[in-house]
């Protein structure tokens, strides 16, 4: 129980060395931006904590991001479908790129490393086809996601909240989250109990699958365009924001609320350092060295706890 | 006489509990001094203290009078011990000849001189008679009984004085036997103190000098094999009769529970039929790597088998089970050999472990009922005596005894009407031992049929009412209560490897 302080001890000292730096850091401004800034790697965050969980990664989420994202665009502005629909269609999406590599996996025992790279590639691919390689401009048509309501606050940002709180508590109270524990511990021995794993690492990936959509509907919804190009690289973030909430590579520990706390250091981070002024070549050096050292962490933990 | 070799004085070592007490041992110059006894009499770890593998707690080591004390497997080497083990430390993606010269590659600045790496390899190879073998191949694709072979080629490589070969022939074939024989007997001439560890007794008396038995750890007795009769050597294993629980009568058995018919998983499995009852005990003994650990696997679907049909409750039409998922859900449970791998989520409380295969019954909705998940591990912990700080200690600072236990305990709650056991004490301290044997009775009592492996016979014959003995994969013969004894039990478990070392002659009854 001792590490669950560690997190929200760190992401106050972080605000706390920003605040020193930097007179304007401590505004209402500040918080209002990062807020709304968060929730698409938020909402991927919660679905790689799972994925993590059951000792599995998946890399295609940022290009699932860009085609789901991208075909309710398309939906919208050249098919003219209605919003519903257009939105359905962009899960439903996400929810067949998880669902093709969580299945391809279990089925054939292949690492999830592997076929998330290929479906990265086929998913980014079929995005520039979907847009024809450009922007399509949506403009206010999903904006309802991110136009703020009280405060600046944005539904968007309430959305990912209760996600983070829903999908804690179904990982901690749940059967079905214990099970997924249980597989990331050890795969065999819940094979051994009786427990068929390979149904439950598939609706993981699903799971993964409809979140990178919903990330692709709160992105097309804030910057009013849906990019092709849109969540490069993204997976990495999300792993490293994972991975410094104290959950494992391998498998069998991770806690959502402390994913939270891992993406909000991220963010913090991110903010922080450009408000400090600090270059970019500066600013991706030292997030490196945090993700090494939330790393280093997590080896010394899980030495202690053996 | 001259001074031995090697000289062992007073050795032990404990692990959890003591596994070599006060070994006396002399091993000379141009002699084959065979080890034997049963599964787990410290065979293995008296030969691995000599390899430098382990380090023993006690005692001293001798050679040629000066002390030996390896540290290290490189240590012992240098000194001109080496050890064949059982298990192949092959590497599969590297060649014959690398495999054989791996930590001596010939290089010319820095870069493998191939020329010089086959040449010395076929220098090796021919020692053990492998004239044939290309050394380029790699290692993986040959069969298993070459790569043995290869093993022991690099046993025999630079200056050797003592050599450990643990169980050799376990894989080869009756001509590469002949080989391997004609180069101890070379190696012997040249002066080569020769550990050979075997189970196959005619073997023994065919290539050794002298033969020591252990059992329970302790040097029982060496002498001549010249002499040294097999129906001696088994008693010498086995040591006396022991007269515990031999007098309590067979349990009354209910109706047919378990029906298997011609079981066969490739040649670890042959063709295996069997009976259980509701509210009996049926051991199954043999050596290890008789097949007992894979016909449990396959009666509860952990592995495919290639033949055989599965009838429960002496149901005419076979149940056909395709995962363990479905063998739990007909009632079947199996406690596996290896806890740590195969049962336990080892970083996982104590209450996860206990309830994750009856999470069903204690959900409402997919919520865990946690207070009734707490009041079902509560229960056993008191019934099963279980020794925790609580119920949310993580299950890896527990003791073995109280790991096994928590494995009991999922499957007790479970309530399987039939629960496969593989070898349920191993590992478990004597105390945590008697409250396993009280929870097997009961559960015998209760009506459940229990099929359990054991390598410790007294055990068996004090658990049992029938016992079943396999040897290589074949289930030789089943005894009733009453009919066995230790001798006879040993006896059929050696069928497989009796007269001569092919293994295709059964000796069944």
């Amino acid at each position: 129980m001792k590490n669950t302080l560690g997190l929200p001890i760190a992401l106050a000292a972080l605000i706390l060395v920003f605040a020193l730096s930097s007179e304007y850091f401590l505004s209402r401004d500040t918080f209002i931006a990062i807020a709304n800034d968060i929730p698409a790697l938020l909402v991927l965050s919660v679905g790689m904590t799972y994925i993590l969980v059951i000792a599995g990664i998946d890399l295609s989420v940022g290009s699932v991001l860009a085609l789901t994202g991208g075909l309710s665009a398309v939906a919208i502005l050249e098919w003219h479908w209605n919003l519903p629909s257009a939105v359905a269609l962009g899960l439903g999406c996400g929810v067949l790129c998880g669902f093709i590599t969580g299945t391809v996996s279990v089925a054939w025992r292949v690492p999830s490393f592997i076929v998330s790279l290929g479906t990265l590639e086929i998913a980014r691919g079929s995005a520039y086809l979907v847009t024809d390689s450009r922007t399509a401009y949506v403009g206010g048509a999903i904006s309802g996601l991110s136009n703020p309501l009280w405060f600046g606050i944005s539904p968007a940002f309430l959305l990912a909240i209760a996600i983070v709180i829903a999908s804690h508590i179904v990982l901690r109270h749940t059967v079905f989250g214990r099970y997924l524990i249980g597989i990331g511990t050890n795969e065999e021995a819940m094979r051994l109990a009786g427990i068929d794993p390979r149904p439950l690492k598939i609706a993981v990936f699903v799971l993964m699958g409809a979140l990178a959509a919903l990330a692709g509907l709160m992105q097309i919804s804030r910057l009013e365009a849906a990019d092709p190009n849109a969540g490069i690289g993204i997976e990495l973030q999300v792993i490293a924001a994972v991975v410094i909430g104290g959950t494992s590579l391998m498998g069998g520990r991770g806690s959502v609320l402390n994913t939270l706390f891992g993406v909000l250091i991220v963010a913090v981070l991110e903010a922080g350092l450009a408000q400090v002024g600090a270059s970019d070549p500066a600013k991706r050096i030292i997030t490196g060295c945090v993700i090494i050292a939330a790393v280093l962490l997590d080896v010394y933990r899980n030495r202690k706890q053996r | 006489m001259p001074m031995p070799l090697l000289t062992l004085t007073s050795l032990a070592k404990a692990y959890a509990a003591p596994v070599l007490t006060g070994i006396d041992l002399t091993l000379n110059a141009g002699e084959v001094l065979a080890l034997t006894g049963e599964n787990g009499a410290g065979k293995s770890t008296l030969s691995k203290i000599v390899a430098g593998l382990v380090t023993p707690d006690a005692g001293q080591m001798q050679i040629e009078g000066s002390a030996y004390q390896p540290t290290s497997r490189r240590e012992a080497e240098a000194a001109g011990v080496r050890m064949v083990m059982q298990e192949l430390g092959l590497i599969g993606t590297l060649s014959v000849a690398e495999n054989l010269l791996l930590t001596e590659l010939p290089a010319r600045a820095g870069f493998i001189d191939r020329s010089e790496l086959h040449r010395r390899a076929a220098e090796q190879l021919q020692r053990v008679g492998l004239t044939e073998l290309d050394p380029s191949v790699t290692v993986d694709r040959l069969g298993i009984g070459h790569q043995q072979m290869i093993e022991i080629a690099r046993g025999l490589t630079g200056r050797i004085r003592a050599l450990i070969l643990d169980e050799p022939t376990a894989m080869l074939t009756d001509q590469e036997i002949v080989h391997l024989f004609e180069q101890i007997a070379a190696l012997k001439a040249a002066g080569v103190g020769i550990i050979y560890i075997s189970h196959r007794l005619d073997e023994l008396r065919r290539i050794a000098d002298r033969i020591a038995v252990l059992r329970d750890g302790k040097l029982v007795t060496v002498r001549p094999a010249q002499g040294f009769e097999h129906d001696e050597i088994v008693q010498a294993m086995v040591g006396r009769e022991v007269a515990q629980h031999r007098d309590r009568a067979r349990r009354v058995a209910g109706p047919e529970t378990l029906r298997i018919e011609q079981f066969s998983r490739g040649s670890q499995v042959r063709k295996v039929n069997l009976r259980l009852h509701a509210g009996e005990i049926f051991g199954l003994a043999g050596l290890v790597g008789s097949g007992r650990t894979e016909l449990l696997r396959s009666i509860f679907a952990a592995d495919d088998r290639d033949e055989g049909s599965l009838f429960l409750n002496g149901a005419p039409a076979p149940v056909i089970l395709k995962s363990p998922a479905d063998a739990v859900a007909q009632g079947i449970g199996l406690l596996t050999e290896d806890r740590k791998s195969q049962g336990l989520l080892m970083t996982q409380s104590l209450r996860t472990n206990v309830t994750i295969a009856n999470l069903a019954r204690l959900q409402a909705g997919g919520w865990i009922r946690k207070a009734q998940e707490a009041s079902v591990v509560q229960n056993w912990f008191r019934l099963l005596r279980m020794r925790a700080r609580d119920d949310q200690q993580p299950v890896s600072e527990l003791s073995g005894g109280n790991q096994q236990k928590v494995l009991f305990a999922r499957w007790l709650e479970r309530d399987c009407s039939i629960l496969l056991l593989d070898e349920p004490t191993r590992g478990v301290d004597v105390g945590a031992r008697d409250d396993i044997y009280a929870e097997l009775d009961r559960l015998a009592a209760a009506g459940k049929t229990l099929l359990m492996v054991s390598s410790d016979l007294r055990e068996l014959m004090a658990m049992c009412d029938r016992i079943g003995v396999m040897s290589a994969g074949t289930l030789v013969r089943v005894f009733d209560r009453g009919e066995w004894s230790e001798q006879a039990l040993l006896d059929a478990a050696f069928a497989a490897h009796r007269g001569t070392t092919d293994e295709g002659t059964m000796h069944a009854a």
